[in-house]
């Protein structure tokens, strides 16, 4: 009986081999449990049909009178768009000392509205209506001075969660928890009357979403 | 018949023929005697040692409530609301057993705080015991995911803008956070698909990984024994029978008086299950009586009282990034503490004030900062959040690596101290 034994230790001679061997099954066996992992995690990226639930939203914008904001959703997500006047546009370059990103170098936004007035059109405003900082909503105090908001507020978003305040342009004011500006989305203006959201010529992939 | 033979005394050979039956197949004689009867724990437990076995009582019931409510709630953006409405109106007793699952959520960080406090007090985290202390707070990990995602169940408001603010956390770190954010909530926003995984991982995927952590916390208990308030090592002092001198059976000795603990804690838990089930708020929050609405932010958005002291450290500083960063590490840094505490003694009892002092000023620092985060980020109250989050984070980076340096420390007693009633 004891001839027949098997020893199982280092000194047979070709250990290499046998760890070669081991490593090589372990090595295989780690590719196999990756690929087998990967449909468990894509499982979790937004399905055909939350895609398809994100398609282009449509507005008619000359509903909105000047001054007035309105929300429409799109991806689940609120969209301001706001009609300024011509004086809330002029005012508009006075809070640039006070803002954290004038420029929008740091924001997030489709290049076309990369301008001072962040928008393809001067009067209309086109934001996502969830604060940079938590997804809060913002909420609208376009007044200038309100009390709450002290004698120099020009006007602009205010975040209830965390006192964020932005100006007219989405813009962030210094000493908020928000470091960048509102995002603004992809949007077109199909004619005189119609403004849609998610689809513009140049980029068909919405880069802010 | 073949007949069992067993050397006398052994705890097979106790009782009857279907005993001995079963323990030649299973060894459950010898499992008490191993985990029980033959486990001797230290002879001067206080007050502070009933919370470990009432966070496991607590926890069975909150599995227990936790199948029932299953049975009864809708998991769904449209259904889920309205399925708590139902436990809570329709379905007999069920607000009761709704009140219980919500009142325990609250009661098993109240106790689990204070069994983590019990561990700062006596330097339970010290060698040999630094793995126990570490699967502990992979329990208390688990445990803060499970609170975070049932939270998002009953979809109420809150449920939803709270799961808006911490799955948007994630999306502070560079690079890959767009990405991540939208891999988790599996939509562009939170939605249906968000709460459906939330669902799963609440009943199914946490509890597991709970239970199995829970168990090897008890495994690494076992092994080491429990500390004890004169931070002795009873196991260096060992009897005629091999046990501790120190030391008397786990049961029946403490398994009597954990009962006695059970008792007392179900009398203030029924109180508030019955007459308090919200408690003014702080249990379940007003604005999770409205459906979940992803164009009306709550004026206020606070997170439950247990997850408030790191919130307020979120909000105490004011670059976004900084914030969400400092707020993990608030958390994190509970895993380095048998590492960062140089103190060659355990137990505050023979420590010196300075110790005593920097304890005494984190316990303040977490309360404080528990208050702050349920109060709006602004003011004096912005202020307040970032002395104190100085001062906990001192309690880590300071007080426990150099002030036992220069306190005076009283000798540790060879046994443990015990004075018989």
């Amino acid at each position: 009986m004891a001839e027949n034994v098997v020893t199982v230790d280092d000194d047979v001679g070709d250990s290499s081999r046998r760890k070669f061997l081991l490593g090589a099954t372990v090595a295989m066996g780690a590719v196999g449990a990756a690929f087998v992992v990967t449909p468990f995690v894509a499982s979790w990226k937004p399905s055909e049909r939350a895609r398809a639930m994100g398609a282009p939203a449509e507005l008619d914008i000359t509903k909105i009178e000047p001054g007035q904001m309105t929300t429409v959703t799109w991806r689940k997500q609120p969209i301001y768009i706001v009609h300024r006047t011509p004086e809330m546009v002029s005012a508009l370059s006075k809070n640039d000392a006070r803002l954290k990103d004038p420029k929008s170098e740091d924001s997030e936004q489709p290049d076309y509205t990369k301008n001072e007035m962040r928008s393809r059109k001067a009067e209309f405003l086109v934001l996502i209506g969830t604060c940079t900082h938590l997804g809060c909503l913002p909420k609208s105090r376009f007044e200038a001075g309100v009390p709450e908001l002290g004698a120099d507020w020009p006007g602009g978003f205010f975040c209830p969660c965390h006192g964020s305040r932005f100006d007219l342009a989405g813009r962030v004011f210094q000493g908020s928890p928000a470091s960048v500006n509102l995002r603004i989305p992809p949007y077109e203006f199909r004619d005189e009357r119609t403004l849609v959201i998610g689809l513009d010529g140049q980029q068909q992939k919405s880069g802010a979403a | 018949m073949a007949t069992i033979v067993q050397p006398p005394g052994s705890p097979a050979a106790k009782g009857g023929k279907l005993r001995a039956w079963v323990n030649k197949r299973l060894p459950v004689d010898e499992f008490i005697d191993d985990q029980l009867t033959g486990y001797y724990a230290p002879k001067n437990f206080n007050i502070w040692y009933y919370f470990g076995s009432l966070a496991l009582f607590v926890l069975v019931m909150q599995l227990l409530t936790g199948i029932f409510l299953t049975m009864f709630y809708k998991v769904g953006e449209a259904t889920a609301f309205d399925s708590v409405e139902f436990i809570m109106r329709e379905v007999e007793w069920g607000w009761l057993i709704r009140y219980l699952h919500s009142t325990g959520a609250s009661a098993f960080f109240i106790v689990v705080y204070l069994h983590m406090f019990r561990a700062l007090l006596y330097g339970s985290y010290k060698a040999p015991r630094e793995l126990l202390w570490l699967l502990g707070m992979g329990v208390y990990l688990a445990l803060m995911a499970e609170a975070f995602m049932g939270y998002v169940l009953p979809w109420g408001n809150m449920s939803f803008w709270g799961a808006q603010v911490i799955v948007n956390l994630f999306g502070t770190i560079p690079a890959i956070g767009p990405g991540l954010v939208e891999w988790i909530r599996g939509d562009y926003g939170i939605a249906d698909a968000t709460l459906n995984r939330f669902f799963s991982l609440h009943v199914v995927g946490i509890p597991l990984a709970l239970l199995l952590l829970v168990v090897l916390h008890l495994v690494a208990l076992r092994r080491t024994g429990s500390n004890n308030p004169d931070g002795v090592e009873i196991k260096e002092r060992l009897g005629a029978n091999g046990k501790p001198v120190d030391g008397i059976p786990f049961h029946p000795y403490y398994t009597i008086k954990d009962v006695v603990g059970v008792g007392v804690f179900l009398v203030l838990f029924c109180i508030v299950v019955f007459f308090v089930p919200t408690l003014g708020g702080l249990f379940l929050e007003g604005p999770n009586f409205e459906p979940a609405n992803p164009l009306s932010t709550p004026e206020h958005i606070a997170p439950v009282w247990y997850f408030t002291p790191y919130y307020a450290i979120l909000r105490a500083v004011p670059d976004q990034r900084m914030g969400a960063l400092l707020m993990f590490l608030a958390v994190a840094v509970f895993l380095f503490i048998p590492w960062l505490d140089r103190s060659p003694i355990k137990s505050m009892r023979y420590r010196g004030w300075l110790s005593r002092l920097g304890l005494a000023m984190f316990v303040v620092s977490f309360l404080v900062l528990m208050f702050l985060g349920l109060q709006p980020a602004e003011g004096l109250y912005v202020l307040l959040a970032r002395i104190f989050t100085v001062l906990y984070f001192a309690y880590f980076f300071v007080v426990l690596p150099f002030f036992p340096k220069f306190e005076n420390v009283r000798p540790v007693p060879e046994r443990l101290t015990y004075h018989a009633h």
